[in-house]
């Protein structure tokens, strides 16, 4: 076990390293000047160069990059050009709302998924099987935003129980998860759709495997032989899905961080982009990168947890 | 076994057991279990028709007979769990009660503690993300047969009894961790842990090599003597039949169509399928005489080893050694057999064979030219090169027709043939394998399994190669079926004068089919000979312990061929 999870983290370590140089590659070295870019074509060459020696660029690559990376260790992320504020401390405003916002809708599209997979995978082809796939059908189609709009309707402007968007900080943390109810339940909808799809069908397939027969065989009921033998063998896959969420999650909001006036990762990042702000945008790609490397991770250890025959595959 | 778990929480039932060993037959005790004129119907399409059958406690029943015959339907009937659309007419008693007026939830308490059932696919059988010990103990918590601290310690015990003592095989170990053999162990001990009265048994020892077998049909037969359980044994294998049962029923599509105490039943075999099932089952193909002809295949010091597990995060472990220094010729026109146990090496080595592995040392050559040039297979030599493998539907692609199928090793030839030429070489390839040239038109779905073992080797012919290598090609198949299979692969020897090697781990088969046979074990060949010899006169020890191990049919009734095996020295 202590050598596979060895094994994730060299694995994740390399990633990361590889991660980083894609991205400085990419938005540093590819062709044409990041700083006559940042400025736009009717810059002045004086501007230009001012902002060329603000940001390095007459240095040579390789300390660019070393310089780049070792800040990002510190906690330097470098200063946003359009805000003139750091980057460590913008992103870390935003990933105040963006990670409870990612973490409360991955659980609520888990607590949502796993009994309806589980429920529809125990009436396979019966009415409340259909039920569950008809409501998931609908799920996986309809957009997240509309489910927020229509959300907003009923539960802000009609009902009134909660605030239609933005966000009051942290100082209350009861208002704040208040705040950051509906855009979670709007992200989690269609995430528990596919969840609960993934959830039935591998469930369904561990439901006609010979070691469910032998436990029927020993006396179990069809719905014991389910919870005791069905639900951690399908783990796997349902696993893998719930990786994959929380990374789009995390970044993948930025429709509802608009719908609910957010201030979160997702917006940041596509202001940054509106505004040609290289040194934000690079840093919170590298920031995503980076966590849904973590995620991947720790959904690699998940899997070793669940699955004992992982444990020994190094 | 602990007598203070058995007797604490067991014991109540010992009274109504009869004492083993007094009551061997069913003559005078009362039946177990009874099947009084058991139907089974699925959707409407009837599976099993008024079976009648009574067993005993402390006797072994065998139901055996071909695939489809009904004889997993029957034990699934008197476990209660029929799938879903089943109709039973008919009466199934365990202990006078009619399976069929009992709720789910009465067979539930019945399953698991008072019939236990063994299957066939010991590899599948477990949950893989659960301990043996935890699997085990289930069967006793479920029915809250013991508090749990006993239940661990039962499971223990159980376990030990089916041999795997707590030094050696701890119930902490997980099911990925154990051999077939031993993940048959725990199958049996699941079965086994709260005593039942009737154990059922669905091919126990089907997916097993022949020493495995030989020891869990042991381990069966001493349950059922010691603990005074009835066995009801499903499997097709007439010699494992003669060797376990009191009394055999044969049954062939969903009917019982004779039955009997089995010494009777093999010396009077009253329905003819009966008959044709035992003549199957010993069936030598008419291999016409062999005419070596100058060496075709040599393998010479072929060693093949696999990286193994790592030792550290950076240290290669030291390698799994599947084919070690292995050497042998095959002669042109000669039938030349490859027997061995599973593991042994002898796929690695038909793979090696065929080119599509390189080999660490030594070298195989077909007609002096090398198999496996510049990291891949020789063209030129691989088209001389057919095989057919075991699974006739896996090897297949569904989406193709069997034309296309067949014309497959086509490729191979740097000027293949076309148009009608090519429906030609289709139809000859059908015709040569005893089918009908309008089946190339048909999806692969549509044929039995026998036939598409004769597609596979049209499939092989085609191209018309010298060596065919058969690996574990006829195993699958029902043993009529496979009769005809062999007798098919020594018309098309005669016809083409082809070289084969017959890769299998059935021995009997191999015997029928081979001229010359090499045992092979961990990776070397321990014994080589002319097949009569090996198997009359066995000289390695290992090979001596397979031919023991393999169970034997009984002398058939009014002598018989000259060829018969013997009866083993057990």
């Amino acid at each position: 076990m202590l050598a596979y999870a060895l094994k994730r983290l060299l694995i994740l370590a390399i990633s990361l390293a590889i991660a980083s140089l894609v991205i400085f590659l990419v938005v540093e070295v590819a062709p044409g000047d990041p700083a006559s870019f940042m400025l736009g074509i009717n810059a002045r060459p004086d501007t230009v160069a001012a902002l060329r020696a603000e940001l390095g660029l007459d240095l040579p690559v390789h300390e660019r990059y070393l310089a780049w990376v070792s800040g990002m260790v510190q906690g330097d992320f470098g200063t946003s050009y359009t805000y003139r504020a750091p980057v460590a401390q913008m992103v870390a405003e935003r990933v105040q709302v963006s990670l409870p916002l990612a973490l409360y809708a991955l659980l609520l599209s888990t607590l949502i998924a796993f009994p309806a997979g589980i429920f529809a995978a125990a009436r396979r082809g019966r009415a409340g099987d259909m039920a569950v796939m008809g409501a998931t059908q609908l799920g996986v189609a309809v957009p997240n935003f509309w489910f927020a709009m229509l959300l907003v309707l009923l539960f802000a402007l009609k009902l009134r129980w909660f605030s239609a968007g933005g966000f009051p900080g942290w100082e209350e943390p009861l208002q704040g998860l208040k705040a950051l109810t509906l855009p979670a339940v709007a992200l989690a909808l269609p995430q528990a759709a596919i969840l609960a799809r993934v959830m039935r069908s591998a469930l369904i397939d561990i439901l006609h495997e010979d070691f469910i027969r032998t436990a029927r065989a020993k006396g179990l009921s069809r719905r014991q032989a389910l919870w005791r033998h069905g639900v951690r063998n399908a783990l796997i896959p349902v696993l893998t899905i719930i990786g994959l969420q929380f990374s789009f999650l995390l970044a993948g909001a930025i429709i509802i961080e608009q719908v609910f006036f957010l201030p979160g990762l997702g917006r940041l990042i596509f202001q940054a982009i509106t505004q040609r702000d290289l040194i934000v945008v690079e840093s919170v790609v590298m920031l995503l990168v980076f966590a849904v490397i973590v995620v991947t991770f720790l959904t690699d250890l998940a899997y070793a947890a669940v699955d004992p025959r992982l444990r020994h595959r190094r | 076994m602990t007598p203070s778990l058995v007797s604490k929480y067991l014991g109540e039932r010992e009274g109504q057991r009869p004492s083993p060993l007094s009551d061997r037959t069913q003559s005078g005790s009362k039946p177990l279990l009874e099947l009084d004129a058991l139907s089974v119907a699925i959707h409407g399409q009837p599976i099993l028709r008024n079976l009648d059958l009574t067993i005993a406690p402390g006797e072994i029943v065998a139901l055996t007979g071909e695939s489809g015959s009904g004889k997993s339907m029957t034990a699934l009937a008197a476990m209660g769990l029929l799938p879903h659309g089943a109709e039973m007419s008919g009466a199934l008693r365990l202990d006078g009660r009619d399976h069929g007026q009992l709720s789910e939830r009465r067979l539930c308490a019945i399953r698991g503690r008072e019939i236990g059932m063994i299957f066939q696919e010991p590899m599948t059988a477990l949950n893989p993300v659960q301990r043996i010990g935890q699997q085990v103990a289930e069967t006793i918590l479920v029915h809250r047969a013991m508090p749990r601290a006993a239940a661990r310690a039962r499971a223990a015990e159980v376990l030990a009894r089916v041999g795997l003592p707590p030094d050696r095989v701890p119930p902490s170990r997980y099911p990925h961790e154990l051999s077939g053999g031993q993940r048959q162990r725990v199958v049996i001990a699941m079965a086994i842990a709260l005593r039942p009265k009737l154990l059922i048994a669905d091919e126990p020892t089907t997916a097993l090599d022949v020493t495995t077998q030989a020891q869990i049909l042991a381990l069966l037969r001493d349950l059922v003597r010691e603990e005074g359980m009835a066995l009801m044994m499903i499997t097709h294998d007439l010699a494992v039949v003669a060797e376990m049962a009191d009394r055999i029923a044969v049954m062939k599509s969903g009917e019982i169509v004779e039955q009997g105490e089995t010494a009777r039943l093999f010396a009077e075999m009253r329905h003819p399928y009966t008959r044709q099932l035992f003549e199957a089952s010993r069936h030598r193909a008419d291999l016409p005489a062999p005419r070596p002809d100058g060496p075709l295949l040599r393998v010479e010091a072929v060693t093949r080893h696999y990286p193994g597990p790592r030792a550290g995060l950076f240290r290669p472990g030291p390698p799994h050694v599947a084919v070690n220094g292995v050497s042998f010729e095959v002669a042109r026109g000669e039938r030349v057999g490859l027997v061995g146990e599973s593991g042994c090496g002898k796929s690695t080595l038909a793979r090696t064979i065929l080119g599509l592995e390189p080999v660490q040392a030594g070298a195989i050559t077909l007609d002096g030219a090398p198999v496996y040039r510049h990291g891949k297979p020789d063209r030129a030599v691989r088209r001389r090169v057919q095989v057919v493998f075991q699974d006739p539907y896996g090897s297949f692609n569904p989406r193709h027709r069997v034309g296309r199928l067949i014309a497959e090793p086509f490729h191979l030839l740097d000027d293949p043939p076309r148009g009608p030429e090519r429906a030609d070489a289709v139809a000859r390839a059908l015709i040569d394998v005893g089918l009908k040239p309008e089946h190339a038109e048909q999806h692969i779905h549509a044929f039995s399994g026998g036939q598409r073992q004769r597609i596979a080797i049209a499939r092989a012919l085609i191209i018309r190669p010298e060596l065919v290598i058969f690996d574990e090609a006829v195993s699958a198949l029902d043993v009529r079926v496979r009769a005809q299979i062999l007798d098919l692969i020594a018309d098309l020897s005669r016809q083409y004068g082809l070289t084969y090697l017959f890769i299998s781990h059935d021995l009997s088969v191999v015997r029928g089919i081979t001229d010359r046979v090499l045992v092979m074990r961990n990776g070397e060949i321990v014994e080589a000979g002319a097949t009569e010899t090996v198997f009359d006169t066995p000289a390695h020890g290992y090979t001596k312990s397979l031919l023991a191990a393999a169970p034997s049919l009984p002398q058939p009734p009014g002598g018989g061929h000259a060829d018969d095996r013997e009866p083993d020295a057990r």
